[in-house]
């Protein structure tokens, strides 16, 4: 009781003080800085384990998220499904044909995808694709394009394979002798 | 006294390893054949090389141990048991060299889980492999499924009682045909014409969904392989969520059921008796199993009102379920949902259905429904035991292909395997716990690997500890050949050390 009567009069002499307007516009601005430096924190990217790992939190904010275009492009009317990889996991992503338009190249045994940096709306339980956990896009941009991996010939396979194709020769050739 | 098993054993155990083995090197020519066809280098040398390993081992062996005598049924229990842990180390190679896995554990996890129709995965960059290595990862769903003896015995071996007995061991006691090589013949015909037909379903539903014609082949004929043999592997990292489809989901359900009925249901359903279908025991308490378990697991996603409508809950919920039930594994939802989200009630409901299975004679694992029908009979007659007049004489009746009287010697098998799931559960779930692991996480994958699901709630990964991986592989082997093989092995390995 005290202790707020003494923090009370404070206060009182802290708005009656001069220079309290200049006080109020410093700690609104402050205030301000704050809640854009976290909207530029809801900017950045999240990844699929957080994702996958607080879907409540997330669910129906408006999150970034950015992989590797994995896998089949599937057209469906107007829009398009498309899987981002982080490396950790891949989400599906709900897009417009049009937004779709500069994936060239999607990620498999001999390919890696464009990677691609997608803001848009993360579904826990998406309203409209039956309860699926997936995004829809709202704006996507190519971070990195894709390109050819180069398989390249592994020596050590074909020598081993080489060797192991004259025993197994042998093997049937004293088979075959046995038989006769 | 235990007798010492002589030279002669060793060598009927080794001449039909020899030939299983050769059997397996055999099917590796098909991924050898789609890395030609899809240009893919390192992955036909990976093949390649797998195949010379194997058949080179395999006539190695039947050389080695050439003979003619007959299996007893020491030896057809032991090839089978010894068959599925070499067929593991061999199937491993090429996976292994295709640079997927961080360790040949892992590689050994990988083709147990795919041989034993599990389909728990340590893969790594699932979405960046080769058409070659995916093919195999389900190829050896399919093998496993049917039953790496079956091949052998529909190709190989002539029939004879030691046929029966290699194809007993391997978990199937029931002969569809009255011929066990036709059995197994008969199991390849059935599973060949469903491939055709699976793999056009899900292949035009693919298509339809907008994956490119080729890929749309290649994933229906891998989905209907892990669907229909019950195994859960998809061509890519997000499981059944990759196709975000509710018409493939649709589909891959019906395959899943009917890899779920016993094989000599199939049989009397092609030949035109249908009516067996809905007499059946198996069948009739598969409906009933499903349909408790969906009510617990539902009533668990109300509760923890994860689902904002019913149709939503009834997409998410029965797919695990039925995947659960029939021990394929096969999810549209991500792993750590089931603890982040699900609750208690609704993963309860799913322990439940994994631990259960499916049919006898089927690719299921589990108790499996023909035991959890007699055991529930067996409950009904010792009811009217008590309730009857002393002087009444209660006999109990179940419908099984044939009408049947209920006997001791059932019930006291059918309790005997279950006791025997129930304590292989367990084990997995303390050693899950004694790495650190919540007791209900460790439950959940301990009974999904035990019972060959291959759903996961997130500890099955490439970092888990290395015990936890031999555990899952054991569980995985002893829960598929329903442990009389196993048991028989241990035993051959005591009478080594100890006969006289």
């Amino acid at each position: 009781m005290f202790k707020s009567k003494i923090e009370n009069r404070k206060f009182n002499r802290y708005l009656r003080a001069p220079g309290f307007g200049g006080r109020f516009k410093v700690f609104c601005s402050a205030f301000l800085i704050l809640i854009f430096a976290l909207s530029i924190a809801y900017a950045e990217t999240v990844s699929s384990a957080d994702l996958i790992n607080n879907t409540k939190e997330f669910d129906t904010k408006t999150i970034t998220y950015e992989g590797e275009v994995i896998g089949d492009i599937m057209i469906r009317g107007r829009n398009v499904w498309v899987n981002l990889n982080d490396g950790k996991n891949a989400i599906g992503v709900w897009l417009g044909k049009a937004l779709a338009g500069d994936i060239a190249q999607s990620g498999n045994y001999k390919f890696k995808g464009d990677w691609f940096q997608v803001t848009g709306v993360f579904n826990r339980a998406c309203l409209e694709h039956g309860g699926g956990l997936d995004i829809h896009a709202q704006t996507i941009s190519k971070i990195k394009s894709g390109y050819a991996v180069d398989e390249g010939l592994n020596w050590r396979k074909i020598n081993l394979a080489v060797i192991l194709f004259f025993i197994l020769l042998t093997l049937w050739i004293l088979r075959q002798l046995k038989n006769k | 006294m235990i007798l010492k098993p002589n030279i002669e054993d060793v060598k009927v155990i080794g001449y039909y390893l020899g030939k299983v083995i050769i059997g397996l090197g055999l099917t590796m020519v098909l991924p050898v054949m789609t890395a030609l066809v899809f240009k893919e280098i390192n992955p036909f040398l990976d093949y390649l090389i797998g195949l010379e390993l194997t058949l080179g081992l395999g006539l190695l062996l039947v050389r080695a141990c050439s003979t003619k005598k007959d299996a007893r049924w020491m030896h057809g229990m032991i090839v089978v048991s010894l068959s599925w842990v070499v067929a593991m180390f061999l199937a491993a190679v090429p996976l292994y060299l295709g640079g997927h896995f961080k360790s040949y554990l892992d590689a050994c996890f990988e083709s147990m889980s795919g041989l034993a129709t599990t389909g728990l995965t340590l893969v790594q960059d699932l979405d960046h492999m080769s058409y070659a290595h995916n093919l195999w990862r389900h190829l050896i769903m399919f093998i496993g499924g049917q039953g790496i003896v079956v091949i052998v015995l529909a190709i190989f071996i002539r029939g004879s009682a030691g046929a029966f007995r290699i194809y007993v061991g391997e978990a199937r006691d029931e002969k569809v045909l009255p011929n066990v090589v036709n059995t197994g013949r008969f199991i390849w015909l059935v599973s060949f014409v469903y491939l055709i037909l699976g793999t056009l379903a899900l292949g035009i539903t693919a298509a339809l969904n907008g994956i490119p014609l080729v890929n749309s082949f290649f994933h229906g004929a891998c989905v209907f392989m892990a669907a229909f043999d019950t195994g859960g592997f998809t061509p890519n990292s997000q499981n059944i969520l990759y196709y975000h489809s509710l018409s493939f989901e649709l589909v891959t359900i019906i395959i899943m059921l009917l890899g779920a009925i016993n094989f000599k249901l199939h049989y009397h359903i092609w030949t035109g008796n249908r009516k067996e279908m809905w007499r059946n025991i198996e069948t009739t308490v598969l409906f009933f199993a499903i349909m408790v378990t969906f009510l617990i697991t539902a009533l668990g996603l109300q509760q923890s009102n994860v689902y904002p409508g019913a149709m939503m809950l009834f997409r998410r919920g029965f797919y695990q379920l039925v995947s659960a039930q029939t021990g394929t594994g096969y999810s549209n939802i991500y792993a750590h949902q089931f603890i982040r989200e699900w609750g208690n009630l609704a993963m309860a409901g799913i322990i439940l259905a994994m631990a259960f299975g499916g049919s006898s004679c089927s690719t299921t694992g589990g108790i499996k429904m023909l035991r959890v029908g007699i055991i529930v009979k067996a409950l009904i007659q010792d009811i009217k035991k008590i309730i009857l007049p002393e002087r009444a004489v209660v006999i109990q009746r179940y419908h099984h292909i044939y009408k049947m009287f209920l006997e001791d010697k059932q019930v006291r098998s059918a309790f005997l395997i279950t006791l025997l799931y129930l304590l292989l559960y367990a084990a997995g779930t303390i050693i899950g716990m004694f790495y650190g692991y919540p007791f209900l996480e460790s439950l959940f994958e301990s009974t999904s690997a035990a019972a060959n699901v291959g759903l996961s709630c997130g500890i099955t990964s490439a970092s888990m500890p290395v015990g936890l991986k031999i555990t899952y592989i054991v569980q995985m082997w002893a829960g598929r050949l329903e442990f009389m093989s196993v048991f028989t092995l241990l035993g051959f390995f005591v009478a080594l050390v100890k006969g006289k």
